[in-house]
C-alpha cells in the first residue's frame, strides 16, 4: 500500500511544526519565511514518483522513504560517541580541519578546528546565522533548487544547523576541512537533514571534505543538501564519502556554482546505504570555468545506488571531465544519469563524460543514462559507457602467477576503480580511500 | 559567426522538389473518427470479420488513451495538439474495377511516380527491384508479382493479403507491435488502410530487391499504412521503402506501423529513405511521422537489420527496434537524421536481449542545420537469460550553424554480468582542420563540407542497397546546398 503522497508529507508537517516551536524560533525571521516557502513547496511536490515520464527518477522509486513515518530522534545518542568510533570516519587526522554532527545538531566536543588563515570562517551554520546573517542570507537555499526538487525542499524546511565555511579573496587553506555527518541514534526511522554552504572569494583554494556515516543498527534517512559557491579564479576540490550504515536511505544533493575561471572538482565514494540517491549539479555560471566530476561505486547484496549527475554549461569556454565507475556485486542496482546541457551561445565548450560498470554477479543490474542537450555548434562534447564483467584471460593470468580467484579478482577491480582514486589530489586523503576501498572489496 | 549565419540561410532555404500536388479524383472517408469510421473503412475493404473485430478493439484503446490525455509527450518534439476529429483518415484514387495490371493505373498516377523518380514502367523492366506504390491510402501498383510468385513470395498490398492470405495476417498481425503498443500503433491498428504484405517461404532468398513507395496526396488527411514481412526459415529478403507527400500548409499526420518478423536462420534488411515534405522555411506544415517499426528475430541465427536516411518531415518520431529473442540473433540499426531548417527528429532505437549469444550494433548519425532539432533516443535492455549478450553503439551528432540543437539519450539497461557492453556518442561542427586540409588541397570549402559530411555518414550509407546509396548521398548532397559562407 502506498500511501497518497499529501500522508506521505503531512507527518514532515507536523514535524516542522514541533520543531519551530521547539525553540529554534530564535533563528532570524528570514528563515522562518524560507522554511515556510520550502515546506509548502514540498507539500506541493510530493515524494517523487517512478510513474512513466518521470525521467529524473525512472530507475529509483523512493517509496520506502515515502511510506516510513521518519522524524527527527527524540534523544540524540551523543554521549555514547567516543573517541575510537569517531577514528573509523576521521581517518585519525589530527591535522584537518574538523565539524561534526550527530544525529543533525552540531557537536562542540568532537569537532576540531587548527589555525586558520585570517578572514576564513568555518563554523556551524546556526552559529552562522547569526554572526555572518548577510553572507549566508545572500547564498543558503540561493542555489540548491528547492522549487521543483522534492527532497531539497525537504531540507531546506529543515534548515537551522549544518556547516558554514567561508573563505574571503585570496585566501588559501591547506589543510582539508572535513566536514562529518553521523547519525547514532538506535531509535527506529529517524529522520536528519544535512546541510552544507560553502562561498568561496576569488583566487582562493579550498579542500572540503564531506563525509557521511552510520552508526546504527535502526533504519533512518539522511537528506542532505551542499552548496557550494566557487569564486572568480577560485578552486575548490570537493570529496565526498558516503558510509552510511546497512538499513540506511541517503539522497545528498550538491550544487555547485562557478565563477569566472572557478575550478570545481568532486570526488565521490559511495560504500554504505540501502538505497542511495545523489543528485550533483554543476552551474558552469561563467567563462573560463572548468570541472572534474568523478566517482566510484561499490555495491553489494541489495543495495541500491542512483547518481545523477548534471553539468550545465551557460557559458561559453567552459569544459568539463566527468569518471564514474561502479562496481556491482550480489543483487545490487545501479543507475547512473549524466546530463550535459549546452546553452545557446555557449560555444567552445569541452565535454567528456565517462561511466564503466563491473558487474560481478548474475543478479545484478546497471542502468545507464549519460545524455546530452546541446544547443549551440562550436562545441566538443562526447560521452562513453561501457557495461562489462572481469576478463576472463586477464584472470586466468593471475591465476596462473598463483593468485587465488578471490585475490586476482579483488587485484583487477581495485585496479578498476584505481583510475578515479588516482585523481584525488590530496595525498592523505588518497591513502585513505585506497585503504578504504581495498577493505570493501575484501568483503565483496 | 556571420558565416554560420549564412550556412544556416542558405540550407534552411533550401527548395523540396516533390512538393507538387497531383489532381486526381479520390474517394474519402467523412471528416473525423468514430467506430462508424473505422467499420466504413473495413467494409471499404471487404475485411474478413477479425480485421474488424480488431480493429475495433484497437480503436476502443486509442479512445481511451485520448480520453485519458495519455498521448505521448515524452519526446523532445514540439507541437501543437493534434485534432484526430478534423481530419480525413482514408483516400483513394477513384477507381473502376480492381486492376489487373499495370496498365490500368490511371495515367495521371504513373506520372506522379515518374516526377518522383520511380518510373514504374521502367522498373518493370529493369530487373532488380520490385515496386509496390501506395498513394495517399491505397495501393496502387505492385510490380514483378509473377516473377516473385516463381519463387514463392508473397509480396501484394496488405488489403490483397487480407483476402487471399487470411490466415497468414491473422497469424502474424500485431505479434510484434500489438495494438496497445502505443498511442500511434492503437490509432494505426484502428484506421489503417493499405500498406504492404511480404511473406517469403522457407529457404528462399528473394532475387529482388523489394520496394514500397508512399505518397500522400489528398489534403487534411492522414497517411496509417502497415507493413508486415514474415522472413520463414533460412529465407533473405533486402527491402526498402521511400515516401513523399505535397507542399501544403497545413501538418499532416503519418502514423504508420511497420513489423518484422524473422524465423530460425532468416534475414530481413528493411531500408528507409524518408523524405516527407519538411514544412517551409518558417516552419508552416509539414509531415508528423509518428511510426513504429520493430521486428523481432523470432529464430535462432535470424537477422535484422534496420537503414534509415531520415531527410523529411517537419517532426519525426521514430525508433525501429529489435526484439533479439532467438538464441544467436542479430540486430542492426544504421540510421542518418538530419533535420534543417525548424524540422525536429526523435529517433533512434531498442534492443531487448532475450536470447543467448545475441548481438545488436547501433550506429547513429545526426545532422543538424537551421533551427533544426536532432535527438537520439535509444535503448539496450539486456534481460537476465541473455547470457554473452554484445552491444556496440555509437551515435555521432554534426552542428551546422548555432540555432540547431543535438540531444542524445541513450538508456543502458543491464542485467547480466556476462553482457559486454560498449557506447559512445560524440557531437561537433564540422572540424576546422580537415576543412583547411581539404581547403589547402585544393577544394572548395563546400566540396570540403560535402565531403567531409558523406565521410561523416559513409559507415550508414554502406548498409544500403547500392541503387539507394546512390540517391541517399544525392538527396543528403541536395538538402545540404549551399551550406558554406
Amino acid at each position: 500500500m502506498t500511501p497518497s503522497p499529501a500522508t506521505a508529507t503531512s507527518s514532515y508537517i507536523a514535524a516542522l511544526e514541533a520543531f519551530e516551536k521547539d525553540g529554534f524560533n530564535q533563528d532570524p525571521g528570514w528563515t522562518r519565511a524560507l522554511r515556510k516557502e520550502a515546506i509548502a513547496r514540498f507539500s506541493e511536490l510530493g515524494f517523487p514518483t517512478a510513474r512513466r515520464g518521470n525521467e529524473e527518477w525512472k530507475y529509483t522509486d523512493v517509496g520506502p522513504i515515502a511510506q516510513a513515518p521518519f522524524r527527527p530522534p527524540t534523544a540524540p545518542g551523543v554521549a555514547k560517541l567516543g573517541a575510537s568510533a569517531l577514528k573509523r570516519f576521521t581517518f585519525g587526522e589530527r591535522r584537518w580541519h574538523r565539524l561534526v554532527f550527530v544525529d543533525g545538531s552540531f557537536n562542540q566536543r568532537l569537532s576540531f578546528l587548527s589555525a586558520l588563515p585570517t578572514g576564513v570562517k568555518v563554523l556551524n551554520l546556526a552559529e552562522a546565522l547569526k554572526s555572518r546573517s548577510t553572507l549566508v542570507r545572500e547564498h543558503l537555499a540561493g542555489h540548491a533548487d528547492y522549487s521543483n526538487q522534492a527532497f531539497t525542499a525537504l531540507n531546506t524546511a529543515f534548515v537551522h544547523d549544518g556547516a558554514f565555511v567561508h573563505v574571503p579573496d585570496g585566501a588559501v587553506v591547506e589543510e582539508p576541512i572535513h566536514i562529518l555527518f553521523l547519525t547514532t541514534s538506535r531509535e527506529k526511522d529517524t529522520v536528519s537533514h544535512p546541510r552544507v554552504l560553502v562561498v568561496t572569494g576569488r583566487h582562493s583554494k579550498t579542500t572540503i571534505i564531506e563525509s557521511y556515516g552510520g552508526l546504527t543498527d535502526a533504519r533512518y534517512l539522511s537528506n542532505a543538501v551542499s552548496e557550494v559557491v566557487v569564486g572568480p579564479g577560485a578552486s575548490v576540490e570537493h570529496y565526498r564519502i558516503q558510509r552510511h550504515s546497512e538499513e540506511a536511505y541517503h539522497v545528498g544533493t550538491t550544487q555547485a556554482v562557478l565563477g569566472r575561471d572557478g575550478h570545481f572538482s568532486s570526488v565521490t565514494f559511495d560504500l554504505g546505504g540501502a538505497l542511495v540517491r545523489n543528485n550533483l549539479n554543476v552551474l558552469m555560471g561563467d567563462e573560463g570555468s572548468s570541472c572534474m566530476l568523478n566517482g566510484v561505486y561499490l555495491v553489494t547484496r541489495s543495495q541500491k545506488i542512483d547518481n545523477q549527475v548534471t553539468i550545465d554549461h551557460a557559458k561559453a569556454h567552459t569544459t568539463s571531465r566527468e569518471l564514474y565507475k561502479g562496481v556491482l556485486d550480489g543483487q545490487s542496482k545501479a543507475v547512473f544519469h549524466g546530463s550535459i546541457i549546452v546553452r545557446r551561445d555557449a560555444q567552445k565548450v569541452d565535454a567528456r563524460q565517462e561511466d564503466k560498470n563491473l558487474l560481478l554477479s548474475d543478479q545484478a543490474e546497471a542502468n545507464i543514462k549519460p545524455a546530452f542537450w546541446i544547443y549551440a555548434d562550436d562545441v566538443k562534447c562526447g560521452h562513453g559507457a561501457a557495461t562489462g564483467r572481469l576478463d576472463e584471460s586477464t584472470l586466468f593470468y593471475l591465476r596462473s602467477r598463483g593468485l587465488s580467484e578471490d585475490d586476482a579478482q579483488s587485484l583487477l577491480v581495485r585496479g578498476f576503480v584505481n583510475e578515479v582514486i588516482e585523481t584525488i589530489s590530496c595525498d592523505p586523503l588518497r591513502a585513505h580511500i585506497g585503504d578504504l576501498v581495498t577493505a570493501t572489496l575484501q568483503e565483496l | 559567426m556571420t558565416t554560420a549565419n549564412k550556412e544556416v540561410n542558405t540550407i534552411a532555404s533550401q527548395g523540396y522538389k516533390y512538393g507538387f500536388v497531383t489532381d486526381i479524383e479520390a474517394d474519402v472517408a467523412p471528416r473525423g473518427l468514430n467506430e462508424d469510421t473505422v467499420r466504413w473503412i473495413s467494409a471499404k475493404k471487404s475485411e474478413p470479420d477479425f480485421m474488424l473485430q480488431w480493429r475495433l478493439k484497437a480503436f476502443r484503446y486509442w479512445e481511451k488513451l485520448l480520453q485519458g490525455q495519455e498521448t505521448p509527450s515524452w519526446a523532445n518534439v514540439h507541437y501543437p495538439p493534434i485534432d484526430y476529429q478534423n481530419m480525413i483518415y482514408y483516400s483513394a484514387p477513384k477507381t473502376k474495377e480492381k486492376l489487373e495490371s499495370l496498365d490500368q493505373v490511371d495515367p495521371e498516377l504513373l506520372r506522379t511516380y515518374e516526377k518522383l523518380g520511380i518510373p514504374l514502367e521502367e522498373q518493370k523492366r529493369l530487373a532488380g527491384v520490385a515496386v509496390d506504390a501506395i498513394f495517399d491510402s491505397v495501393s496502387i501498383a505492385t510490380t514483378f508479382r509473377e516473377e516473385l510468385a516463381k519463387h514463392g513470395i508473397v509480396f501484394c498490398p496488405f488489403s490483397e493479403a487480407l483476402q487471399e492470405h487470411p490466415e497468414l495476417v491473422q497469424k502474424y498481425l500485431g505479434s510484434v507491435v500489438p495494438y496497445s503498443d502505443n498511442f500511434y500503433a492503437a490509432l494505426n491498428a484502428a484506421v489503417f488502410s493499405d500498406g504492404s504484405f511480404c511473406y517469403i517461404p522457407k529457404g528462399v532468398r528473394c532475387p529482388l530487391e523489394l520496394t514500397t513507395y508512399f505518397r500522400i496526396n489528398t489534403a487534411e488527411t492522414g497517411q496509417f499504412e502497415r507493413t508486415l514481412i514474415i522472413a520463414d526459415e533460412g529465407s533473405y529478403v533486402s527491402y526498402l521503402e521511400g515516401c513523399s507527400a505535397p507542399m501544403r500548409d497545413e501538418n499532416q499526420l503519418h502514423a504508420a506501423v511497420v513489423e518484422l518478423i524473422t524465423h530460425d536462420n532468416a534475414e530481413i534488411k528493411y531500408s528507409t529513405i524518408q523524405n516527407w515534405y519538411p514544412g517551409n522555411e518558417e516552419g508552416k506544415g509539414g509531415i508528423y511521422n509518428f511510426v513504429t517499426k520493430r521486428g523481432k528475430c523470432q529464430g535462432k541465427n535470424s537477422k535484422i537489420s534496420w537503414t534509415q536516411v531520415e531527410t523529411g518531415s517537419a517532426i519525426t518520431w521514430k525508433y525501429p527496434s529489435v526484439i533479439l529473442q532467438g538464441d544467436n540473433s542479430v540486430g542492426e540499426f544504421y540510421s542518418v537524421a538530419l533535420t534543417k531548417g525548424y524540422q525536429q527528429a526523435d529517433t533512434g532505437t531498442k534492443m531487448t536481449h532475450i536470447g543467448k549469444n545475441t548481438r545488436s550494433k547501433i550506429i547513429s548519425k545526426a545532422i543538424s542545420a537551421g533551427h533544426g532539432n536532432n535527438t537520439y533516443r535509444g535503448l539496450v535492455k539486456v534481460m537476465p537469460k541473455a547470457d554473452n549478450a554484445r552491444n556496440f553503439t555509437q551515435c555521432d551528432s554534426l552542428l551546422i550553424g548555432d540555432q540547431c540543437g543535438a540531444h542524445t539519450t541513450p538508456y543502458v539497461e543491464v542485467r547480466n554480468s556476462t553482457a559486454q557492453l560498449e557506447h559512445e556518442a560524440f557531437t561537433s561542427r564540422v572540424d576546422e582542420d580537415m576543412l583547411f586540409y581539404c581547403n589547402q588541397r585544393g577544394l572548395s570549402t563546400e566540396d570540403a563540407q560535402s565531403l567531409i559530411i558523406n565521410g561523416f555518414c559513409k559507415e550508414v550509407f554502406q548498409k544500403l542497397p547500392f541503387e539507394f546509396a546512390v540517391e541517399a548521398t544525392r538527396l543528403l548532397e541536395l538538402n545540404l546546398e549551399g551550406a558554406v559562407g
